[in-house]
C-alpha cells in the first residue's frame, strides 16, 4: 500500500475532460511533482486532491483511507495541509494569528469551553501561541509576528503561508505552484524551504509550472497533458522523455 | 490565564456604578429607565457585532430573534398560560435556538448581499406573523406582562420603585455577555471565526469546519437577542410588532457598523449612546431616518466604524484647518 495514491481519477466540466483517468502514487518522505503545460489539468487535479472539487470517478487514498468524498476541512484533519497558488492569508489577522490558526487541527477547545475560558482552554491557547512562535522562528520570520499578514510583500506572504501549513504538522503538504509570482531569488529560497520540509519527514506533492524548480528538488515527476498522464519518472528520465519534450516544446 | 483581557470589563463595571451614583445624587433617577432599556438592546448589538465583525456574516433580521424572545415570554406569562418567567425564558431560548438553527443551515450557505437579503426576508416574515396573528395581539402587541422575579426581592419590572435594581440587573447581564464574548474572541474558536472572515476557503483548507462555526455563532447571537427581548418585555410590561420590524434590524446593523464592526466595545458604546438618545426622543419622528442615514454615512466614509484612529485624525486635521482659517482672516 502506498502512502498516498491517486487512482483512475477523472473529472469533466461539461464537454471538457479536465482530468482523465489519472493515477500515480507518492512515496512517503519524497518530493513528488506534477507538471504540465497550461490547460493540462494541473489545477483541477490539485482541487480534486484538496477536496474543493469532487471527482466524477476514481479514488484518492492516504494510507489506504479514501479521501475523495471528504470536504476540505476533514482532509486537513487527516494530516494534509496545502498552500494556494495566489496565497490566501487571513485578512485582518497578524502573521502570528495566521500561523496560530494552523494549530486549529491540533487543538480542541470547543464553543462552550471557549465562552467560559476554562483552564484547559487558556492553557491550550498558551501552547498554541508558543508553538506558532517557534515555527515563525524556524522559518526566520519571527520579526514579522505582529505584522498584518496581507500587507507583507508577496514573497513573504508565501513564507507565512508555508508557516501556517507547517503549524498543522502535516504528513503530506500540497503545494499549488509555490514559485508562481516569485523572482529568482525568492524561488531559490522556496526551493531550500521545500527541501528542509522534506528533511523533517513531511511528504511534499507539488503542482508546478516552473520547470527549473521542479527538476532541482523533485524525486519523482508525473507529467500531465490534456488531462492525461503522459509520463512519470525521475527528473533525469522526464528530461529525456520524447512525449514530454513534444508537449512542452511543440512537436513536428 | 490572561487577566489583562478583562480590564475593560472592570472599567465597564466602574462606569456603570459611577453613572448610577451620579444620576441618583443629581436627582435624575428617571434616566436609568432608558439606560436599562438600552442595555437590553445592547445584548442584541454585541452578539450581532461578533457575528458581523468577527465571523463576517451579516444579518438584517436580528430584530426577529429579539421579538421571538419577547413574544414567547409575553404569550407564556400572560393569558391562558401564565407560566413561570423562568420557564418561559427557557422555552424562549429553546425556540430561538431551533429557529436560528433551521434558518441558519440553508441561508448561511449564502454570501454577502444574498445572505443580507435572506436574513432581511426572514425578518419580514416574522414581522408579518406577529402583526397578523391573534395570539400575538396583532397590531396592539401584548401588554400586562408580569415582572420576572429572578430572586426573592429582585424582580425585572418597570416603575420608579425598582429602577435602580433593574438598572443593575440589565447591566449585570450585559457585563456577563461581554465577558463571555471576550473569552470567545480570544480563543481558538474566535480565531476560527475571524479566519472565516479573512478567507473562508483557506479556513476550510486549514481544518476549520466553516459551516459549523458560522451556524454556531449565528445561533449564539440569536440567543443573545432573544434574551434581550425576554428581559425588555418583562421590564416594560409588554411588546409590540415594531420590535420585530425591519427598521429595528437595520438599526442594529447600523449601530454595529458605527461601533466598528470587529469591536464589541465600540458596538456597546454606540449601542448605548444611540439607543439612549433614541429612547429619550432626541431624533423625534426622524428616528428611522437617522439610523438609515448613519448607515449610509458609515459605509461611505468610515467602513471600519467611527470609534477608531482615523476618526480622531480626521477631527484633528479638521480642527487644525479651522484654526488656520480663523488665523488667516485676522
Amino acid at each position: 500500500m502506498s502512502f498516498f495514491a491517486v487512482e483512475n481519477l477523472s473529472r469533466a466540466f461539461g464537454g471538457l475532460q479536465a482530468v482523465s483517468d489519472v493515477s500515480f502514487a507518492v512515496r512517503e518522505h519524497s518530493i513528488h511533482a506534477v507538471i504540465g503545460p497550461n490547460g493540462a489539468g494541473k489545477t483541477t487535479l490539485f482541487n480534486l486532491i484538496a477536496g474543493s472539487l469532487a471527482p466524477d470517478s476514481g479514488a484518492i487514498r492516504l494510507n489506504g483511507d479514501p479521501l475523495q468524498s471528504l470536504p476540505p476541512y476533514k482532509i486537513a484533519r487527516k494530516g494534509i495541509a496545502r498552500t494556494f497558488q495566489n496565497v490566501k492569508l487571513f485578512r485582518h489577522m497578524s502573521v502570528l494569528e495566521n500561523v496560530m490558526l494552523g494549530r486549529h487541527v491540533r487543538s480542541r477547545a470547543g464553543f462552550g469551553a471557549a465562552l467560559l475560558n476554562l483552564p484547559h482552554t487558556w492553557r491550550e491557547e498558551r501552547s498554541i501561541r508558543q508553538r506558532s512562535l517557534e515555527i515563525l522562528d524556524t522559518l526566520g520570520i519571527a520579526d514579522l509576528a505582529d505584522a498584518d499578514a496581507v500587507s507583507l510583500a508577496f514573497g513573504k506572504q508565501r513564507i507565512v503561508e508555508f508557516a501556517r501549513a507547517l503549524a498543522t504538522e502535516p504528513t503530506l503538504l500540497l503545494l499549488d505552484e509555490p514559485a508562481a509570482g516569485l523572482n529568482m531569488h525568492e524561488t531559490d529560497e522556496i526551493a531550500r524551504l521545500i527541501a528542509d520540509i522534506r528533511a523533517r519527514g513531511i511528504t511534499v506533492l507539488i503542482i508546478e509550472h516552473d520547470m527549473s524548480l521542479i527538476m532541482d528538488i523533485s524525486d519523482h515527476i508525473a507529467v500531465l497533458s490534456s488531462g492525461k498522464k503522459i509520463a512519470e519518472g525521475t527528473p533525469a528520465e522526464i528530461q529525456r522523455n520524447r512525449d514530454v519534450i513534444a508537449v512542452y516544446l511543440g512537436e513536428d | 490565564m490572561n487577566i489583562r483581557q478583562y480590564i475593560p470589563a472592570g472599567i465597564l463595571v466602574a462606569v456603570v456604578v459611577a453613572f448610577q451614583l451620579a444620576v441618583v445624587l443629581t436627582g435624575q433617577d428617571y434616566l436609568l429607565t432608558q439606560l436599562t432599556m438600552s442595555a437590553y438592546y445592547a445584548l442584541v448589538i454585541i452578539g450581532l457585532s461578533v457575528l458581523m465583525g468577527y465571523a463576517g456574516q451579516i444579518s438584517i433580521g436580528h430584530a426577529a430573534f429579539f421579538a421571538i424572545g419577547g413574544y414567547t415570554a409575553a404569550v407564556l406569562t400572560t393569558g391562558a398560560f401564565r407560566l413561570s418567567p423562568w420557564l418561559s425564558l427557557a422555552v424562549a431560548v429553546a425556540i430561538t435556538v431551533v429557529i436560528a438553527f433551521l434558518i441558519g443551515i440553508p441561508i448561511l450557505k449564502l454570501k454577502g448581499h444574498y445572505l443580507a437579503m435572506a436574513t432581511l426576508s426572514f425578518g419580514v416574515i416574522v414581522y408579518r406573523i406577529v402583526l397578523g396573528t391573534g395570539v400575538f395581539g396583532e397590531a396592539d402587541g401584548i401588554s400586562d406582562v408580569p415582572g420576572f422575579t429572578l430572586l426573592p426581592g429582585l424582580t425585572v419590572t418597570g416603575g420608579a420603585a425598582s429602577r435602580v435594581e433593574n438598572y443593575y440587573i440589565a447591566w449585570f447581564l450585559v457585563t456577563l455577555a461581554i465577558i463571555l464574548l471576550i473569552n470567545l474572541i480570544n480563543s481558538r474558536v474566535g480565531r476560527a471565526l475571524r479566519s472565516i472572515h479573512g478567507s473562508e476557503e483557506a479556513a476550510n483548507a486549514m481544518g476549520v469546519n466553516t459551516a459549523g462555526y458560522k451556524l454556531a455563532i449565528f445561533v449564539l447571537s440569536a440567543v443573545f437577542a432573544a434574551v434581550g427581548g425576554v428581559f425588555l418585555t418583562h421590564y416594560t410590561g409588554g411588546i409590540g410588532p415594531s420590535e420585530a420590524g425591519v427598521m429595528k434590524s437595520v438599526r442594529y446593523v447600523a449601530i454595529v457598523a458605527v461601533g466598528g464592526m470587529a469591536n464589541i466595545w465600540g458596538a456597546l458604546v454606540m449601542g448605548i449612546v444611540l439607543n439612549y438618545l433614541s429612547l429619550r426622543g432626541y431624533f423625534g419622528t426622524y428616528d428611522d431616518i437617522f439610523f438609515g442615514a448613519i448607515l449610509i454615512i458609515i459605509m461611505l466614509f468610515y467602513p471600519d466604524g467611527i470609534l477608531q484612529r482615523k476618526t480622531l485624525d480626521d477631527l484633528r486635521s479638521l480642527a487644525r484647518s479651522l484654526v488656520a482659517r480663523i488665523r488667516g482672516r485676522r
